[in-house]
């Protein structure tokens, strides 16, 4: 886990070459960290184990709307001119199928065989100020409640994060709506910021102890007041250009006495119900327990997947789902997360990272269900 | 585990290509065990013996095409405790289903030099179109870990874990970029799952072979096909496929067949 990092004020910021990134991503490795980074998968930026430097998609960017992503390229050999891929850290933190224990029988009951895995200890390379805050909000859920989950707990606990200040908005972006962005301001031990103009560089800051060692043992040098300025250009010019803007003022009042909008009945005939707004979310949650058993009942497994809002088993209870209907998943999901996550966690279930509006297939788009809704505030079905 | 006696297995074919029964031998490594685990009492494909009923378990694959099959069905059903049925042509009629949508009269003079021998129905229905079914496992073909869980419940008397969600959940499971919003039209958002989202592994859209989800929304996938330059033509062969005559596929592919 990130240590707690000094005031933003007093940190020291560096400057990194080209070849001090790949001194930092080589260095890391050789502490024994498995680099997660961007790399050119399928179509998309996606995270993946990375060696260095080269894995990274330079030159490359991404084009998002609501309901498409398209590779494109750019002319200026940035690493990390894109915003963010379609799967979140969440992959490798609240893991999407786990396996939780297997029990055998025996002459007389059974034996439980506790699963006892060592989560690996990877460095996050690349991530972005809307993905920390999302880390921060999976963690009230997972370690902040009554019952911690230790999965998650171990995995957390292994982790260095290389944070990148956004250098472009993608179009499906609304950090700034949020106060999630574009700008990482905690939960990393460096953020980088990619100088392109006057040689390639970056701008580091470190955000905790190791984090600054690690510069200092890879050549980082301090910056003078004129890169720190073009860093902070890079991150404002990129607050201006934001994809998407959702008004979030009284947005639980909004929601709450809204909840007979004809906008849900609107949506109800575009949600597909498919469930990849919320499994592409870096903030959703939900899993479903599974149990299984072999031929002859003699091993029975128990296993723990990502499960969504949006099945009808997920709110199946003796008789059948309470939310039958398209437009009560979709209304469920959305006041959940912009809505009653603050009764629930204190914080908003959005982070603004737009994925739910690119990887949606029809894009249906948060921001814009919100905006309809309020400017109908108060409207009754048949009205 | 002490049982006091094996439950029999019968397996029976209707209108089919035999590929879902097929899967059951298929199941190379769990052949043994399940040998071990039922008595296998009827099974055309893989043993001449035929013992008489009641069987504990009958698997039935195929749809019913024939006066004789609609008879036959009902003693099939008769003589088992449990009945599942295995595979797209046993759960909505399966490609031999398109006769539905046009006169088999015409399919019959055109076929067969004496039509008049040939006694067949107007169309191929599913099982349970024609007797009560204990579980329903989708599918052309069925996917023999889904198989082999759907034996494991009924054996151990409990629910099979089968979920009906989109293929889509099975695509971010393993981590697949979503072919839909990366330009391929994908029928995954209204596809049940099981397959474990072979076709999108490979980067093709989803053909829809395990038929419709759970509450499927297709009209609003019809529209999303059509705004990426689907035809009327394609929209009905894209829904008028394996799963042809299931309702949600089959009222979607005649909204788009005038
Ligand atoms: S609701 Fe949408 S925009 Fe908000 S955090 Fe989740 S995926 Fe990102
Ligand atoms: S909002 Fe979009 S992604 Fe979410 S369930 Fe509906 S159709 Fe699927």
């Amino acid at each position: 886990m990130a240590e707690v990092a000094p005031p933003e004020a007093e940190r020291e910021r560096f400057v990194l070459s080209v070849d001090g990134l790949e001194a930092l991503l080589v260095a890391l490795r050789g502490d024994g960290w498995r680099l997660m980074g961007p790399t050119v998968r399928d179509g998309a930026i996606d995270h993946a184990e990375i060696r260095g430097v080269a894995d990274l998609p330079r030159g490359m960017t991404e084009v998002q709307e609501a309901g498409t992503y398209r590779l494109a390229r750019r002319e200026d050999g940035a690493f990390f001119g894109y915003a963010v891929g379609p799967r979140s850290w969440k992959q490798l933190l609240f893991v999407p199928k786990l396996r939780l224990f297997r029990a055998h029988r025996q002459e007389d009951g059974f034996q439980v065989e506790p699963e006892s895995t060592e989560p690996p200890r990877l460095a996050l390379i690349g991530a972005r100020s809307c993905d920390l805050h999302a880390i921060a909000v999976q963690d009230r859920t997972f370690l902040e409640g009554p019952y911690k989950d230790p999965d998650y707990a171990a995995r957390r606990e292994r982790l260095f994060v290389v944070a990148v200040n956004c250098g472009q908005a993608g179009g499906t972006c609304f950090c700034v709506s949020m106060r999630t962005g574009p700008r990482a301001t905690s939960g990393f031990d460096v953020a980088l910021t990619e100088l392109l103009e006057g040689g390639h560089r970056f701008l580091a800051e470190p955000g905790s102890e190791r984090g600054a060692a690690l510069l200092a043992r890879v050549g980082a040098i301090p910056a003078r007041e004129p890169d720190a300025r073009a860093a902070d250009a890079v991150v404002e010019r990129t607050a201006q250009s934001m994809g998407r803007a959702m008004d979030t003022t009284d947005i639980k009042g909004l929601l709450y006495r809204n909840q007979e909008h004809p906008r849900w009945d609107n949506v109800s005939e575009r949600c597909l119900g498919c469930t990849n707004c919320t499994l592409v979310c870096p903030t959703c949650f939900c899993s479903s327990v599974e149990d299984t058993t072999d031929l002859v009942g003699g091993v029975a497994e128990r296993s723990r997947r990502w499960d969504s809002c949006f099945t009808l088993d997920h709110s199946y209870l003796h008789g059948g789902s309470v939310r039958h209907s398209i437009r009560s998943r979709y209304r469920q999901w959305l006041t959940h997360k912009v809505a009653s996550w603050w009764d629930q966690f204190g914080t908003s279930g959005c982070i603004g990272c737009g994925r739910c509006i690119t990887w949606c297939p029809v894009g249906i788009d948060i921001t814009e269900e919100v905006a309809a809704i309020r400017a109908t505030d108060g409207a009754r079905p048949g009205a | 585990m002490a049982r006091r006696k094996k439950p029999s297995l019968a397996v029976w074919k209707f209108a089919s290509c035999d590929g879902c029964q097929l899967t059951l031998l298929d199941l190379e490594d769990e052949l043994l065990a399940l040998a071990d685990a039922v008595h296998i009492a009827y099974f055309a494909e893989a043993t001449s013996t035929a013992l008489k009923g009641p069987y504990d378990l009958s698997l039935v694959d195929g749809s019913i095409t024939t006066p004789a099959d609609a008879v036959r069905i009902r003693e099939v059903r008769r003589a088992s405790r449990y009945l599942v049925s295995i595979g797209a042509c046993a759960t909505a009629g399966g490609i031999q289903a398109l006769r539905n949508f046009r006169d088999v009269r015409e399919f019959l003079s055109t076929v067969y030099a004496k039509p008049e021998y040939i006694e067949t129905l107007a169309t191929s229905t599913a099982i349970a179109d024609h007797v009560p079914v204990d579980f329903e496992l989708r599918g052309c073909p069925i996917d023999k870990r889904q198989l082999l869980e759907v034996l494991s419940a009924f054996l151990n008397g409990r629910r099979p874990n089968i979920p009906a969600h989109s293929v889509c959940v099975e695509c971010k499971l393993r981590g697949n970029v979503c072919v839909m919003v990366t330009g391929t039209p994908c029928l995954g958002p209204v596809t049940h799952a099981g397959c474990g989202a072979l076709c999108p592994t490979y980067h093709r859209g989803c053909y829809g072979c395990f038929g419709p989800m759970e509450a499927p929304n297709t009209p609003s996938l019809a529209r999303a096909f059509q705004a990426a330059g689907r035809s009327e033509t394609e929209l009905v062969r894209s829904f008028r496929n394996f799963n042809a005559n299931a309702p949600a596929f089959r009222e979607e592919s005649e909204r788009h067949d005038e």
